[in-house]
């Protein structure tokens, strides 16, 4: 690939973080034991696995146990939503789910396959202009036999920050369970999860320069969920297969280097997208539009909706560009379905099929955003010739 | 192939090519890329009926990752772009009302007109391209006066026919690289590139219509543009009933549901009576034509009635005709002997040997409605 391209979509994945995968090889080439095997190549797997969650837990001020490795971000939030409404249900303890209108579909599809083919109460919140759902709304929506609510920390494509510690704070006046998918906004502040009020946290370490097919799923200490998958008895019993050791081990570097970069990665990020931010808001004679709360947001994150414009026509004038971004809406099959995310918003048809994401990483320069808003000026421009065609 | 001579350093020179995932756009992506250009794969998302999407003939989930497998090999960018909307409003209705109005539709010039040739044209220009490519069957020469339309080298693949509706700022701006070959090379070319679609079959026209045949589709979808009628015969015999004048083409001979001692031709539809009118073979054929909307290749109308070939179909063969151009963009074609088989909304397409001059739409061909005339006189004498 072209060493010129600007890579700024990492919200969708990151490159491996070379310290990263330096930790994972010799889980592949040395100790590339199963964990459960009573051997020494087994005991050495395990106990790579054993520092691996060790080392999670210890950054998120959590206890070992309550960790568990999932397959992905989205299978733990199946997990979270699967394995906390069967309990309950099995348990008698309720079977009502408040979520929100702009979840993950991790989430959200989840959520109305436990409503449709399970026979589950659902309640979908609305969100704000900016992405925010009213807490008040959240304590209304609360019932007899609420079970759980799910809603994320940091929304993935139009970056709002949700506010956690309120919401969890009302579930827990309520003796409500809070799940929260933290996929997005996991690396980008510090996780206290003695103080926060979350039960089940989702992660997806490839978002922050682990590596793809592994998940996290923190569950607090004595909430018991029903494995949404059957067959072993790994992670406690809560997720069956033969441990992805490497993964695991990658996960825990990742988070770690992560977490100690922050103050200094923090502050580059922001940099990057205020500068987005302040030069697109309102360009192109108000026809591109800032999406998302203006400052309860990703460090990392800017989105925008151009009026008018497709998605699958921005991104590939952009691509041809030498400039890899994102859109919610987007699909390589070029279908250009309005963003249901940008219509939960209250944007309509005319705005919500131009949504563009730009997600700065570590390696981002000032350098990298200019050129990016000079590509993007040069396509707006270039596509306003096929106006004719909407 | 135009050479594109104003630019000397091909990797400057940015191609869009239309990929279908086919064995002709793939092969006239890798001639490209072979060729050192800049070239970048685009596939179209026309228009499927909902819930037979599977069934088109063109752009499924298949053959689009067979396009998207083609691109990846010969390491260029593919992108599809959505046009459904589009081709729905501008071709599948088009298609429709032709019916609806008694007509047989070429949907693949008005395609070519509207869509690849305007609409992915205009997409590639956009994005900064200097040329549109397409896996077509047909030659564009460069020459003092401007760019022609040559058909294909190899004449049983020859697609001039429905690319008549070119014109000279267009034609400056794509390239038929597959053009200068025959099937047979392409196969081999596709072959020698190692493009796994080097096995799948021609790409068929219709696209929309999936494997039904183009009344089934009506049914579906215009149920309303066909009422059951009289078949009557050129001396005003009624002998059976049509299903509705959309179902029928003129010259059709199978599927009339009558018997008669010499076998029996659609020859007109009597759209006024809802009558289907049928004659002999000799009878079904026409000495002249209509032609409208028509366009001139080089850009200029001719002033003065000139001697061409005329096709009347896209696998007809060329007859020769004297055409004189008309008022408002339409020609009159006067046949040297009767031609069967001229369908009102099919093209006309005029040549001087292998050089495509242009061509338009059929509007009527002459003995066919002067015998429409006499058979409703005869009915309306009927009690």
């Amino acid at each position: 690939m072209n060493q010129q391209r600007i890579y700024l979509d990492h919200a969708a994945t990151t490159p491996v973080h070379p310290d990263v995968v330096a930790a994972m090889l010799p889980l592949w080439t040395e100790y590339y034991g199963n964990p459960s095997s009573a051997h020494a190549q087994g005991r050495a797997a395990a106990n790579a696995l054993d520092q691996a969650r060790a080392t999670v837990a210890q950054l998120l001020n959590a206890s070992p146990d309550e960790i568990v490795f999932t397959g992905s971000g989205s299978e733990s939030d199946n997990l979270a939503l699967r394995g906390i409404m069967w309990a309950a249900r099995s348990a008698g303890r309720g079977d009502h789910l408040i979520t929100t209108a702009i979840e993950h579909k991790a989430v959200l599809d989840t959520a109305r396959q436990l409503r449709d083919l399970f026979g589950f109460a659902l309640t979908v919140l609305p969100v704000d202009a900016w992405g925010r759902i009213d807490l008040q709304e959240l304590e209304d929506a609360i019932r007899p036999n609420t079970v759980l609510i799910s809603v994320m920390a940091a929304n993935n494509e139009i970056g709002t920050l949700q506010p956690v510690n309120a919401i969890g704070q009302i579930a827990r006046r309520h003796g409500v369970l809070f799940h929260s998918d933290a996929v997005q906004a996991i690396a980008q502040q510090s996780w206290d999860m003695q103080q926060q009020p979350i039960d089940l946290l989702s992660i997806a370490p490839h978002k922050f320069y682990g590596p793809k097919g592994i998940g996290i799923l923190y569950v607090r200490d004595g909430i018991k969920l029903i494995p949404a998958l059957t067959g072993g008895a790994q992670e406690n019993g809560r997720r069956p297969g033969t441990s992805n050791v490497a993964f695991a081990v990658g996960a825990a570097k990742a988070l770690q280097i992560a977490q100690h970069d922050l103050p200094q990665l923090g502050p580059h990020y922001q940099a990057l997208r205020d500068r987005l931010i302040g030069r697109l808001s309102d360009a192109f004679d108000g026809v591109c539009r800032l999406t998302g709360h203006p400052t309860e947001r990703l460090l990392n994150h800017a989105s925008f909706a151009l009026r008018g414009v497709n998605a699958n026509d921005l991104l590939m004038h952009l691509d041809v560009g030498g400039i890899s971004a994102g859109s919610g809406s987007a699909c390589a099959t070029g279908d250009p379905r309005p963003s249901d995310v940008l219509l939960a918003l209250g944007l309509d048809e005319e705005w919500a099929k131009g949504g563009l994401r730009f997600t700065v990483g570590r390696d981002n320069t000032m350098t990298d955003v200019d050129q990016a808003i000079g590509t993007l000026h040069k396509t707006v421009r270039n596509l306003n010739r096929l106006a004719l065609y909407n | 192939m135009t050479n594109p001579g104003g630019n000397p350093d091909r990797s400057q020179t940015r191609v869009v090519v239309a990929m279908s995932g086919g064995v002709d756009s793939s092969v006239a992506a890798a001639l490209l890329v072979e060729q050192g250009y800049d070239v970048i794969g685009m596939m179209l998302r026309l228009w499927s009926e909902p819930g037979r999407e599977s069934f088109n003939r063109c752009c499924t989930p298949d053959q689009m990752a067979d396009a998207r497998r083609v691109a990846e090999h010969l390491g260029i960018p593919f992108y599809a772009i959505d046009v459904k909307d589009y081709f729905r409003k501008t071709i599948v209705q088009f298609f429709i009302d032709e019916y609806a109005a008694g007509r047989t539709p070429n949907p693949c010039i008005e395609c070519n007109r509207r869509i690849r040739f305007e609409f992915l044209l205009d997409h590639a220009m956009a994005l900064e391209a200097d040329y549109l490519a397409t896996g077509h069957y047909a030659r564009i020469k460069q020459s003092e006066t401007g760019f022609e339309l040559l058909q294909g080298l190899d004449a049983h693949k020859d697609q001039s026919y429905v690319l008549h509706i070119l014109n000279q700022p267009t034609l400056s701006q794509v390239l038929f690289p597959v053009g200068a070959y025959t099937k047979q090379e392409v196969r081999a070319l596709a072959a020698r590139f190692g493009l796994v679609s080097a096995q799948t079959g021609d790409s068929q026209d219709l696209c929309f219509l999936g494997q039904d045949d183009y009344q089934a589709f009506l049914e579906r979808n215009a149920p309303e543009i066909g009422r059951i009628g009289p078949i009557i015969t050129t001396h005003g015999e009624q002998i059976g009933l049509h299903r509705g004048l959309p179902f029928y083409t003129i010259g059709q001979r199978k599927g009339l549901g009558v018997s008669a001692a010499t076998p029996l031709f659609v020859v007109a539809k009597d759209m006024a009576r809802n009558a289907l009118i049928v004659g002999t073979r000799e009878e079904s054929g026409s000495l002249s034509l209509h032609a409208e909307r028509v366009n001139w290749i080089s850009g200029s109308v001719p002033t003065q009635p000139f001697r061409a070939q005329v096709k009347v179909r896209y696998k007809s063969i060329a007859h020769p005709a004297t055409v004189t151009t008309q008022a408002n963009d339409s020609a009159f074609v006067q046949f040297d002997d009767p031609v069967t088989g001229i369908a009102p909304g099919q093209g006309a397409v005029f040549y001087d040997g292998n050089r495509c001059l242009g061509g338009g739409l059929i509007a009527s061909g002459k003995m066919a409605s002067s015998d429409l005339a006499a058979a409703a006189t005869q009915v309306s004498r009927q009690p």
